[in-house]
């Protein structure tokens, strides 16, 4: 079994489906105020579908419209977020967390609209979300959001580019002072790292608890 | 020394001159003038993209737009055109019976921004050009440094190289950005020794395992038919499915074919007898996911002998389950005992994919 130090920051489609769902499990059982995040089991496409953005303390969640994934589970994702932003309009975002075989990491797509249905553009979304276009703090150096297509939504969304990702993977698990993990936990706790960084740049937090949970 | 390499260049050339004759109609709802504005004729280079051709069709349709600011697409019979996939993609895609000229339809208002990403132009397709670029470099050297270190003169020699379809000076750039070759097994398999010479430097070395750039477009149908033409248009992209992930090749001995690469990609229709392959134990996580519909008990794809490219398969199949109908590569069916090795070598776009297009029949 390889070991943690030529761990190049990357993770397969199993250990990505793995962590995914202990991910989810985690986040429903420690965040119970805020929606729980869904497996989309799509063969080809596997991913995580969130319904929850909390970038205000005074924000509430808000079921939203519902979206069926792909045809074979017909599972029913709660899809909806409320956003406040300064201009106390409401905003809706969804995110999606989608494994690329390419990067062979998680990929975060978001998709921002007005209560109206208006689709968000990319510079209103970065004004909402200033740390997005915020070149300054290490974990949105490399945060650059582009437009593109939902591999199996197939509509227009918005993916927070993936190619620095095992980067700063590997910065987390080896360029701290907590000693040398296994790799085995390294990749039980992946999405659970990936998300605290990557979260940030679009302003969702994870809670202290979750981070703090072992099991 | 130089005929070797004139004779790999053949493939690549006759790539790079394909085109598809276009005859492009302006939509109804645009035309102001009596009489309506003839289509324009247009040759379209395969390896293009449709907003490229703007420059040529928009003179043509001028004195008739209405007034206002243009927002430019496509659309054949309904399905608006992805704009960032190649011109020959689209067409070997959505054209089961090669249509000649392809009568496509034009808009400049009304641009569907629900469905298709937004296109401001030639910095668009660029922009989605390089990225691509960037995804295969990342997917055969495992970084994406060198092309996002190329000098910005080069980066725009090699756009314009695509642009005009000028493969000498695409390869004159290409070659510095390093992204390895496969070990060419038809080749090697053709003609005796000395592959390697001191012309040869273009070629940077020669990879015996390594991940191919494959962009896959998966069209599934579920009714029978006898000719292409008898088949319901593709309406909707939701009818496509897109799969965008490397090949894997493992060199164990025997050459690695289509075949091995499509029972990777799309393992559900293939027989049974092919997942205890070891090649496909890196599929781990498809097999984890395998929907009942989908299950195939066997099936055996046979090979049509004719000449003319473009006979659909015939297929037997020991039950009526999943079959794959139709692959085309640049216009191209080929047969699946073909090296992969070769298809990778020759057949590749300039973004350095290999696009393939794939027509499956489904059980209802």
């Amino acid at each position: 079994m390889m070991d943690v130090f030529n761990w190049d920051g990357t993770v397969s489609a199993k250990d990505f489906r793995i962590g995914a769902l202990s991910f989810a499990q985690k986040w429903e059982s420690l965040n119970s105020a805020f929606p729980p995040w869904s497996w989309v089991p799509c063969p080809k496409h596997p991913w995580l579908a969130s319904p929850e953005v909390d970038i205000d303390q005074n924000s509430q969640t808000d079921p939203g419209e519902e979206e069926t994934s792909c045809s074979e589970k017909e599972d029913d994702i709660d899809d909806a977020t409320l956003v406040q932003s300064n201009h106390h309009e409401l905003h809706y975002c969804d995110f999606h967390i989608v494994y690329s075989y390419t990067f062979r990491v998680p990929v975060l797509y978001l998709r921002a609209y007005c209560s109206d249905g208006r689709p968000l553009l990319l510079d209103e979304i970065e004004k909402e979300l200033p740390a997005c276009s915020s070149k300054e703090s290490p974990e949105t150096k490399w945060a650059f959001i582009t437009q593109e297509e939902h591999p199996y939504l197939k509509r227009p969304w918005y993916k927070l580019h993936p190619c620095g990702t095992s980067e700063f993977m590997k910065l987390l698990f080896l360029g701290g002072d907590t000693g040398q993990p296994k790799l085995e936990v390294v990749l039980e706790l992946y999405l659970l790292s990936w998300f605290s960084a990557v979260g940030q740049v679009v302003g969702l937090r994870i809670p202290c608890k979750m981070l703090n949970d072992r099991r | 020394m130089r005929k070797a390499i004139q004779k790999r260049m053949e493939a690549k050339k006759y790539v790079w001159e394909g085109a598809i004759p276009l005859q492009i109609h302006l939509h109804e709802s645009q035309v102001t003038t009596l009489p309506p504005p003839p289509p324009a004729l247009i040759l379209a280079p395969r390896i293009g993209y449709l907003p490229l051709l703007v420059p040529l069709i928009k003179p043509h349709f001028s004195s008739t737009l209405p007034p206002g600011v243009d927002t430019i697409w496509f659309e054949y019979r309904g399905l608006p055109l992805k704009w960032y996939i190649p011109t020959g993609v689209l067409f070997d895609l959505l054209c089961a019976e090669p249509e000649r000229p392809w009568n496509i339809t034009v808009h400049f208002r009304g641009y569907p921004g629900n469905v298709l990403i937004p296109c401001d132009g030639e910095d668009s397709v660029k922009w989605s050009f390089i990225n691509s670029l960037k995804e295969a470099a990342y997917i055969i050297n495992g970084n994406c440094k060198n092309v996002m270190n190329m000098s910005q003169s080069d980066q725009l020699e090699l756009w314009h190289s695509v642009m005009n379809g000028n493969l000498e000076a695409y390869l004159r750039v290409s070659s510095k950005l390093k992204l390895a070759t496969i070990e060419d097994e038809y080749t090697s398999l053709c003609s005796s020794k000395s592959q390697q010479g001191s012309g040869e430097t273009d070629f940077t070395g020669q990879v015996k395992t390594g991940r191919v750039p494959v962009r896959l477009y998966v069209w599934s149908i579920s009714e029978d038919f006898d000719d292409w033409e008898d088949l319901s248009q593709v309406d909707s992209w939701e009818k496509i499915s897109y799969i965008n992930r490397p090949i894997e090749i493992h060199k164990e001995g025997k050459c690695f074919t289509l075949h091995d690469a499509m029972k990777s990609l799309l393992p559900e229709f293939f027989s049974d007898e092919s997942l205890s392959d070891s090649k496909l134990a890196r599929v781990d996580f498809e097999d984890a996911q395998k929907i009942p519909s989908e299950d195939v008990s066997s099936n055996k794809v046979v090979e049509d002998q004719g000449q003319n490219a473009y006979e659909h398969r015939e297929a037997c199949c020991i039950s009526s389950s999943a079959e794959i109908k139709l692959i085309r590569i640049q216009g191209i069916e080929p047969k699946l005992e073909i090296p992969f090795s070769w298809l990778v070598n020759n057949l590749l776009n300039p973004d350095h994919f290999l696009h393939i297009c794939v027509c499956v029949k489904v059980p209802q």
